[in-house]
Protein backbone atom coordinates (compact mmCIF):
# COMPACT_ATOMS: atom_id res chain seq x y z
CA UNK A 1 0.00 0.00 0.00
CA UNK A 2 1.47 3.34 -1.14
CA UNK A 3 -0.11 6.22 -0.05
CA UNK A 4 1.65 9.45 -1.41
CA UNK A 5 -0.98 11.70 0.72
CA UNK A 6 -0.40 9.65 3.71
CA UNK A 7 3.25 9.57 3.46
CA UNK A 8 3.67 13.19 2.71
CA UNK A 9 1.43 14.04 6.02
CA UNK A 10 3.59 11.59 8.33
CA UNK A 11 6.60 13.23 7.09
CA UNK A 12 5.71 17.16 7.71
CA UNK A 13 3.98 16.10 11.00
CA UNK A 14 6.88 14.52 12.63
CA UNK A 15 9.57 16.70 11.06
CA UNK A 16 7.34 19.70 12.95
CA UNK A 17 7.02 17.86 15.62
CA UNK A 18 11.07 17.17 16.03
CA UNK A 19 11.72 20.58 15.38
CA UNK A 20 10.73 21.93 18.24
CA UNK A 21 11.14 19.30 20.98
CA UNK A 22 13.83 20.33 22.50
CA UNK A 23 14.73 17.48 25.17
CA UNK A 24 14.59 14.54 22.65
CA UNK A 25 11.84 11.32 22.03
CA UNK A 26 10.32 11.39 25.18
CA UNK A 27 9.21 14.84 25.10
CA UNK A 28 7.81 14.08 21.53
CA UNK A 29 5.14 11.58 22.60
CA UNK A 30 2.32 13.17 23.61
CA UNK A 31 1.94 15.24 20.09
CA UNK A 32 3.01 12.07 18.38
CA UNK A 33 -0.11 10.42 20.28
CA UNK A 34 -2.25 13.18 19.76
CA UNK A 35 -1.48 12.99 15.82
CA UNK A 36 -1.51 9.43 14.88
CA UNK A 37 -3.92 8.08 17.49
CA UNK A 38 -6.08 10.66 18.39
CA UNK A 39 -6.68 13.25 15.22
CA UNK A 40 -5.72 10.41 12.21
CA UNK A 41 -7.01 7.42 13.52
CA UNK A 42 -3.60 5.89 11.73
CA UNK A 43 -2.98 3.57 14.40
CA UNK A 44 -4.81 2.24 17.64
CA UNK A 45 -4.18 2.85 21.04
CA UNK A 46 -3.30 -0.65 21.62
CA UNK A 47 -0.21 -0.18 18.82
CA UNK A 48 0.60 2.89 20.25
CA UNK A 49 1.20 1.62 23.69
CA UNK A 50 2.98 -1.92 22.24
CA UNK A 51 4.90 0.22 19.85
CA UNK A 52 6.05 2.27 23.32
CA UNK A 53 7.08 -0.81 25.11
CA UNK A 54 8.51 -2.75 22.20
CA UNK A 55 11.00 0.52 21.41
CA UNK A 56 12.35 0.90 25.05
CA UNK A 57 13.20 -3.34 24.74
CA UNK A 58 14.66 -3.09 21.66
CA UNK A 59 18.35 -1.33 21.55
CA UNK A 60 19.27 1.68 19.95
CA UNK A 61 18.02 5.28 19.96
CA UNK A 62 14.95 6.83 21.53
CA UNK A 63 13.95 7.64 18.14
CA UNK A 64 13.07 4.31 17.24
CA UNK A 65 9.67 4.68 18.21
CA UNK A 66 9.16 7.13 15.84
CA UNK A 67 10.66 4.12 13.53
CA UNK A 68 8.26 1.94 14.80
CA UNK A 69 5.33 4.02 14.43
CA UNK A 70 6.04 4.84 11.03
CA UNK A 71 6.28 1.03 10.19
CA UNK A 72 2.24 0.67 11.93
CA UNK A 73 1.24 3.61 9.78
CA UNK A 74 2.37 2.45 6.24
CA UNK A 75 5.50 0.05 6.36
CA UNK A 76 8.60 -0.08 5.05
CA UNK A 77 8.10 3.68 2.87
CA UNK A 78 6.30 4.74 6.70
CA UNK A 79 9.30 3.74 8.19
CA UNK A 80 11.87 5.43 6.16
CA UNK A 81 9.62 8.73 5.94
CA UNK A 82 8.95 8.75 9.75
CA UNK A 83 12.55 8.03 10.62
CA UNK A 84 13.91 10.88 8.09
CA UNK A 85 11.61 13.88 8.92
CA UNK A 86 12.89 13.13 12.75
CA UNK A 87 16.20 12.83 11.80
CA UNK A 88 16.97 14.97 8.78
CA UNK A 89 16.03 18.25 9.90
CA UNK A 90 17.72 17.93 13.46
CA UNK A 91 20.99 16.70 11.60
CA UNK A 92 21.01 19.56 9.44
CA UNK A 93 21.22 22.22 12.87
CA UNK A 94 23.40 20.05 14.45
CA UNK A 95 26.33 19.88 12.14
CA UNK A 96 25.41 23.94 11.31
CA UNK A 97 25.99 24.45 15.42
CA UNK A 98 28.66 22.46 15.59
CA UNK A 99 30.23 24.44 12.47
CA UNK A 100 28.87 27.84 14.21
CA UNK A 101 29.61 27.16 17.85
CA UNK A 102 32.70 29.05 18.41
CA UNK A 103 30.24 31.87 17.54
CA UNK A 104 27.50 30.49 19.69
CA UNK A 105 28.95 30.57 22.88
CA UNK A 106 29.83 33.89 22.60
CA UNK A 107 25.92 35.01 21.83
CA UNK A 108 23.62 36.29 24.50
CA UNK A 109 20.54 35.19 23.59
CA UNK A 110 22.48 31.32 23.30
CA UNK A 111 23.16 31.40 26.92
CA UNK A 112 19.74 32.97 27.58
CA UNK A 113 17.61 30.21 25.53
CA UNK A 114 20.22 27.30 27.36
CA UNK A 115 18.62 28.88 30.62
CA UNK A 116 15.43 29.21 29.96
CA UNK A 117 14.26 26.28 28.42
CA UNK A 118 14.89 23.20 30.65
CA UNK A 119 11.99 23.45 32.71
CA UNK A 120 9.53 23.48 29.82
CA UNK A 121 11.53 20.33 28.72
CA UNK A 122 10.59 18.69 32.34
CA UNK A 123 7.25 19.81 32.19
CA UNK A 124 6.76 18.16 29.03
CA UNK A 125 8.90 15.17 30.18
CA UNK A 126 5.80 14.83 32.96
CA UNK A 127 3.43 14.94 30.07
CA UNK A 128 4.92 11.84 28.35
CA UNK A 129 4.38 10.32 31.29
CA UNK A 130 0.73 10.79 31.77
CA UNK A 131 0.38 10.57 27.89
CA UNK A 132 2.05 6.97 27.82
CA UNK A 133 0.26 5.83 31.18
CA UNK A 134 -2.95 6.57 29.35
CA UNK A 135 -2.11 4.77 26.46
CA UNK A 136 -1.17 1.65 28.49
CA UNK A 137 -4.30 1.63 30.30
CA UNK A 138 -3.06 0.91 33.84
CA UNK A 139 -4.62 -0.23 35.93
CA UNK A 140 -3.43 -0.62 39.65
CA UNK A 141 -0.47 -3.21 39.73
CA UNK A 142 0.42 -1.15 36.59
CA UNK A 143 0.46 1.82 38.19
CA UNK A 144 2.72 0.16 41.69
CA UNK A 145 4.78 -0.93 38.46
CA UNK A 146 5.44 2.64 36.97
CA UNK A 147 5.76 3.89 41.36
CA UNK A 148 8.77 1.63 42.20
CA UNK A 149 10.62 1.91 38.50
CA UNK A 150 9.83 5.75 38.86
CA UNK A 151 11.23 5.91 42.83
CA UNK A 152 13.96 3.58 41.65
CA UNK A 153 15.42 5.51 39.14
CA UNK A 154 14.85 8.98 40.85
CA UNK A 155 17.21 7.41 43.97
CA UNK A 156 19.71 5.12 42.53
CA UNK A 157 22.11 5.26 39.31
CA UNK A 158 21.31 2.05 37.51
CA UNK A 159 20.75 0.36 34.18
CA UNK A 160 16.85 1.44 32.76
CA UNK A 161 16.58 -1.91 31.09
CA UNK A 162 17.25 -3.95 34.37
CA UNK A 163 13.99 -2.18 35.60
CA UNK A 164 12.08 -3.39 32.62
CA UNK A 165 13.23 -6.79 32.49
CA UNK A 166 12.30 -7.16 36.15
CA UNK A 167 9.40 -5.54 35.29
CA UNK A 168 8.89 -7.77 33.00
CA UNK A 169 9.56 -11.16 34.98
CA UNK A 170 6.92 -9.83 37.72
CA UNK A 171 4.10 -8.82 34.74
CA UNK A 172 3.98 -12.47 33.41
CA UNK A 173 4.24 -13.77 37.00
CA UNK A 174 1.84 -11.26 37.99
CA UNK A 175 -0.41 -12.50 35.07
CA UNK A 176 0.14 -16.53 35.69
CA UNK A 177 -1.29 -15.97 39.40
CA UNK A 178 -3.95 -13.91 37.85
CA UNK A 179 -3.95 -10.89 38.78
CA UNK A 180 -4.08 -8.91 35.24
CA UNK B 1 41.35 15.97 19.01
CA UNK B 2 43.25 13.08 17.40
CA UNK B 3 42.86 11.26 14.58
CA UNK B 4 39.74 8.89 13.74
CA UNK B 5 39.41 6.46 10.66
CA UNK B 6 36.11 5.88 8.51
CA UNK B 7 35.78 2.37 9.99
CA UNK B 8 36.68 3.43 13.62
CA UNK B 9 33.81 5.65 13.25
CA UNK B 10 31.67 3.69 11.54
CA UNK B 11 32.15 0.20 13.93
CA UNK B 12 31.87 2.65 17.08
CA UNK B 13 28.45 4.14 16.47
CA UNK B 14 27.19 0.47 15.75
CA UNK B 15 28.56 -0.41 18.69
CA UNK B 16 26.45 2.90 20.21
CA UNK B 17 24.17 1.47 18.91
CA UNK B 18 23.48 -2.01 20.35
CA UNK B 19 24.65 -1.36 23.46
CA UNK B 20 22.41 1.56 24.09
CA UNK B 21 19.31 -0.22 25.81
CA UNK B 22 17.11 2.71 27.16
CA UNK B 23 18.85 4.99 24.77
CA UNK B 24 22.31 5.64 23.85
CA UNK B 25 23.58 8.16 26.43
CA UNK B 26 25.37 5.29 28.59
CA UNK B 27 27.07 3.94 25.29
CA UNK B 28 27.57 7.04 23.02
CA UNK B 29 29.33 7.72 26.67
CA UNK B 30 31.13 4.31 27.04
CA UNK B 31 32.33 4.13 23.07
CA UNK B 32 33.41 7.63 22.09
CA UNK B 33 35.29 8.18 25.55
CA UNK B 34 35.83 5.03 27.76
CA UNK B 35 36.87 2.69 25.33
CA UNK B 36 37.75 4.60 21.68
CA UNK B 37 39.14 7.39 23.12
CA UNK B 38 37.93 9.42 20.50
CA UNK B 39 37.17 12.79 22.41
CA UNK B 40 37.77 13.63 26.17
CA UNK B 41 35.09 14.10 29.08
CA UNK B 42 35.40 17.77 28.52
CA UNK B 43 34.55 17.57 24.99
CA UNK B 44 31.86 14.71 25.39
CA UNK B 45 30.37 17.15 27.70
CA UNK B 46 30.54 20.23 25.43
CA UNK B 47 29.14 18.38 22.48
CA UNK B 48 26.34 16.77 24.96
CA UNK B 49 25.21 20.20 25.98
CA UNK B 50 25.34 21.74 22.26
CA UNK B 51 22.56 18.09 21.08
CA UNK B 52 20.04 18.68 23.77
CA UNK B 53 19.86 22.73 23.29
CA UNK B 54 19.13 21.77 19.80
CA UNK B 55 15.68 20.67 19.07
CA UNK B 56 14.82 16.42 17.79
CA UNK B 57 16.74 13.58 19.64
CA UNK B 58 19.52 15.14 21.79
CA UNK B 59 21.77 12.20 22.03
CA UNK B 60 21.21 11.72 18.27
CA UNK B 61 22.17 15.27 17.64
CA UNK B 62 25.58 14.72 20.06
CA UNK B 63 26.79 12.02 17.62
CA UNK B 64 26.28 14.20 14.75
CA UNK B 65 28.03 16.68 16.23
CA UNK B 66 30.90 14.27 17.50
CA UNK B 67 31.04 12.42 13.69
CA UNK B 68 30.79 16.01 11.64
CA UNK B 69 34.07 17.24 13.83
CA UNK B 70 36.22 13.96 12.47
CA UNK B 71 34.36 13.15 9.06
CA UNK B 72 32.17 15.95 8.06
CA UNK B 73 29.27 15.12 6.46
CA UNK B 74 30.59 11.90 5.37
CA UNK B 75 31.32 11.16 8.94
CA UNK B 76 27.69 11.95 9.80
CA UNK B 77 25.86 9.92 7.17
CA UNK B 78 27.71 6.71 8.97
CA UNK B 79 27.07 7.76 12.43
CA UNK B 80 23.43 7.60 11.24
CA UNK B 81 23.38 4.56 10.00
CA UNK B 82 25.69 2.96 12.13
CA UNK B 83 23.36 3.59 15.27
CA UNK B 84 20.12 3.05 13.33
CA UNK B 85 20.62 0.38 11.16
CA UNK B 86 21.13 -2.73 13.40
CA UNK B 87 18.49 -1.42 15.78
CA UNK B 88 15.77 -1.29 12.86
CA UNK B 89 16.65 -4.59 12.03
CA UNK B 90 16.27 -5.92 15.47
CA UNK B 91 13.07 -4.08 16.26
CA UNK B 92 11.70 -5.05 13.17
CA UNK B 93 12.66 -9.18 14.15
CA UNK B 94 11.46 -8.37 17.50
CA UNK B 95 7.71 -6.94 16.27
CA UNK B 96 7.19 -9.78 13.67
CA UNK B 97 7.61 -12.14 16.67
CA UNK B 98 5.43 -9.73 18.72
CA UNK B 99 2.96 -9.60 16.44
CA UNK B 100 2.57 -13.66 15.98
CA UNK B 101 2.65 -14.30 19.69
CA UNK B 102 0.47 -10.98 20.54
CA UNK B 103 -2.64 -13.17 21.84
CA UNK B 104 -0.60 -15.23 24.44
CA UNK B 105 -1.39 -14.12 27.73
CA UNK B 106 2.21 -14.19 28.72
CA UNK B 107 2.73 -11.77 26.25
CA UNK B 108 0.07 -9.32 26.64
CA UNK B 109 1.41 -9.47 30.18
CA UNK B 110 5.21 -8.69 29.39
CA UNK B 111 4.35 -6.08 26.96
CA UNK B 112 1.92 -4.04 29.46
CA UNK B 113 4.48 -4.73 32.30
CA UNK B 114 7.34 -3.32 30.18
CA UNK B 115 5.42 -0.48 29.27
CA UNK B 116 4.52 0.48 32.60
CA UNK B 117 8.26 0.22 33.73
CA UNK B 118 8.90 2.38 31.02
CA UNK B 119 6.25 5.15 32.04
CA UNK B 120 7.65 4.80 35.61
CA UNK B 121 11.57 5.74 34.04
CA UNK B 122 10.27 8.75 32.13
CA UNK B 123 8.92 10.04 35.64
CA UNK B 124 11.98 8.70 37.60
CA UNK B 125 13.63 10.99 34.47
CA UNK B 126 11.32 14.04 34.80
CA UNK B 127 11.71 14.03 38.93
CA UNK B 128 15.84 13.90 38.58
CA UNK B 129 15.36 16.73 36.23
CA UNK B 130 12.87 18.73 38.20
CA UNK B 131 15.40 17.93 40.85
CA UNK B 132 18.59 19.79 39.75
CA UNK B 133 16.72 22.14 37.78
CA UNK B 134 13.55 23.66 39.38
CA UNK B 135 14.51 25.91 41.41
CA UNK B 136 12.76 28.76 41.61
CA UNK B 137 9.48 30.20 40.95
CA UNK B 138 9.54 30.92 37.31
CA UNK B 139 11.34 27.48 36.66
CA UNK B 140 7.83 26.16 38.47
CA UNK B 141 5.90 28.22 36.46
CA UNK B 142 7.10 27.37 32.60
CA UNK B 143 7.18 23.50 34.31
CA UNK B 144 4.09 23.16 35.14
CA UNK B 145 2.26 25.36 31.94
CA UNK B 146 4.23 23.02 29.82
CA UNK B 147 2.69 19.91 31.58
CA UNK B 148 -0.71 20.95 31.66
CA UNK B 149 -0.75 22.61 28.33
CA UNK B 150 0.40 19.18 26.86
CA UNK B 151 -0.55 16.55 29.28
CA UNK B 152 -3.50 17.82 30.47
CA UNK B 153 -5.08 19.80 27.47
CA UNK B 154 -3.63 18.10 24.97
CA UNK B 155 -3.20 21.14 22.68
CA UNK B 156 -0.45 20.98 19.32
CA UNK B 157 2.78 20.85 20.50
CA UNK B 158 3.91 23.14 17.74
CA UNK B 159 2.48 26.67 18.72
CA UNK B 160 2.33 26.03 22.23
CA UNK B 161 5.61 25.44 22.77
CA UNK B 162 6.96 28.08 20.38
CA UNK B 163 4.70 30.48 22.46
CA UNK B 164 6.07 29.19 25.82
CA UNK B 165 9.72 29.20 24.93
CA UNK B 166 9.31 32.82 23.74
CA UNK B 167 7.97 33.95 26.80
CA UNK B 168 10.59 31.67 29.06
CA UNK B 169 13.34 33.67 26.96
CA UNK B 170 11.66 36.57 27.56
CA UNK B 171 11.80 36.24 31.28
CA UNK B 172 15.10 34.70 31.14
CA UNK B 173 16.33 38.51 29.94
CA UNK B 174 14.39 40.80 31.98
CA UNK B 175 15.72 38.47 35.05
CA UNK B 176 19.15 39.59 33.72
CA UNK B 177 18.81 43.13 33.21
Amino acid sequence: MMDLDLLLSLAHNFAKVSLVSVGGISVMIPEVHRQVVEMNNWISNDQFASAFALSQVAPGPNILLMTLVGWRVAGWAGMLVATAATILPTTVLSVMANRLESQLIHARWYWVTRKSLPPLIVGLIFSSGIVTAKATGLDALGLLIVACVAAHFYLYKSNPLISIMVSIVVGVIAGWLGFL
Amino acid sequence: MGEVSLWNLFSGYILVGLFGFGGISASMYYIAVDKRAWITPEEYTAALSLGQVLPGPGLMNTCIIVADKFHGLKGVFLALMGLLLCPILILLALVTVYDHYSQLPEVQHATYAAAAASVGLIFGMGLKLARAIIKSKTAFFFMASAFIAIGIFKWPLFETILALAALSIAVGYLERE
